[in-house]
């Protein structure tokens, strides 16, 4: 699995697995891109097929439905979806 | 390659079918171009037009659901007002009277999805034996789905609700009367 990290101000541990042809996976990436935060992430979509599967049995722990953006704050707790104000409040900004 | 000429190809048949539909596509250029980029790169990877915002199985059968148009597109579009990506949305927000956000998924798991296709196939064995044959016509049960009747047209729609508009006269929904 590959996991790509973004260099920025530290909030707290902040992972995305996402899709590389998801509109509302870019839409939180560009947000955290604009606010200048540390962020981990990985494009599901772009795994081998092996890799894909494990990943996904991560993605399921976390959320069953397996939607994206599924972003797990601080190793947690998670959210789906382009939602900027739960990510602020699972970090207690 | 997915040049732009491919994009704005695709973009204005998507719009003009969906007008003629009496859908629409999320008025917000650049988001839409995005996910008809998107819908291309699909194309290019699955050889079918897979929904940019799932996750393909790779295997047609198995994401028949989520070629888009995708099977949730119309609940979603009457609960939401847009489909889960939001390239389709409804009149209001087509109006600007209206936002689109992140929606819940509605496509049920891998794993229910899995055991819905289990209990397709038990149907189609015991059909083939023959033993569950004879005398049943469609009608002997409830249908799964209420029946909506267009009184314009009498186009007749098996789903939880009536279209936003009639895809064949383009009446507006509250036209639809329930005829099942």
């Amino acid at each position: 699995m590959e996991i790509m990290h973004v260099a920025g101000n530290d909030h707290g541990e902040i992972l995305l697995y996402t899709l590389s042809t998801c509109v509302w996976c870019r839409k939180m990436k560009g947000w955290l891109d604009e606010k200048g935060f540390a962020y981990s992430y990985v494009d599901v979509d772009q795994e081998s097929k092996r890799e894909k599967e494990a990943v996904m049995d991560e993605v399921e722990r976390w959320n069953p439905l397996c939607s994206f953006p599924t972003v797990v704050v601080n190793q947690k707790e998670c959210f789906v979806g382009f939602k900027p104000k739960k990510l602020l409040e699972l970090l207690g900004l | 390659m997915i040049t732009s000429e491919k994009v704005n190809d695709l973009y204005s048949r998507l719009y003009s079918e969906a007008e003629a539909g009496g859908y629409h596509l999320n008025p917000d250029e650049e988001f839409t171009r995005d996910l008809i980029e998107a819908l291309l790169i699909n194309t290019q990877r699955y050889g079918y037009q897979s929904c940019p915002c799932r996750l393909a199985d790779g295997v047609r059968d198995q994401d028949l659901d989520i070629i888009c148009p995708c099977d949730y597109r119309d609940p979603d579009l009457t609960e939401f007002g847009a489909c889960y990506c939001a390239l389709y949305v409804s009149g209001e927000i087509a109006r600007g009277e209206g936002e689109v956000r992140s929606i819940p998924e509605r496509r049920p798991s891998q794993r229910d999805r899995s055991h819905e296709g289990q209990r397709g196939k038990g149907e189609e064995e015991k059909h083939a034996d023959g033993e569950q044959h004879g005398g049943g016509g469609a009608w002997e049960k409830e249908p799964t789905y209420p029946v909506w009747r267009c009184p314009v047209c009498g186009y007749l729609c098996a789903r939880e609700h009536p279209p936003e508009k009639c895809p064949i006269c383009k009446a507006d929904k509250d036209h639809f009367k329930r005829f099942l």
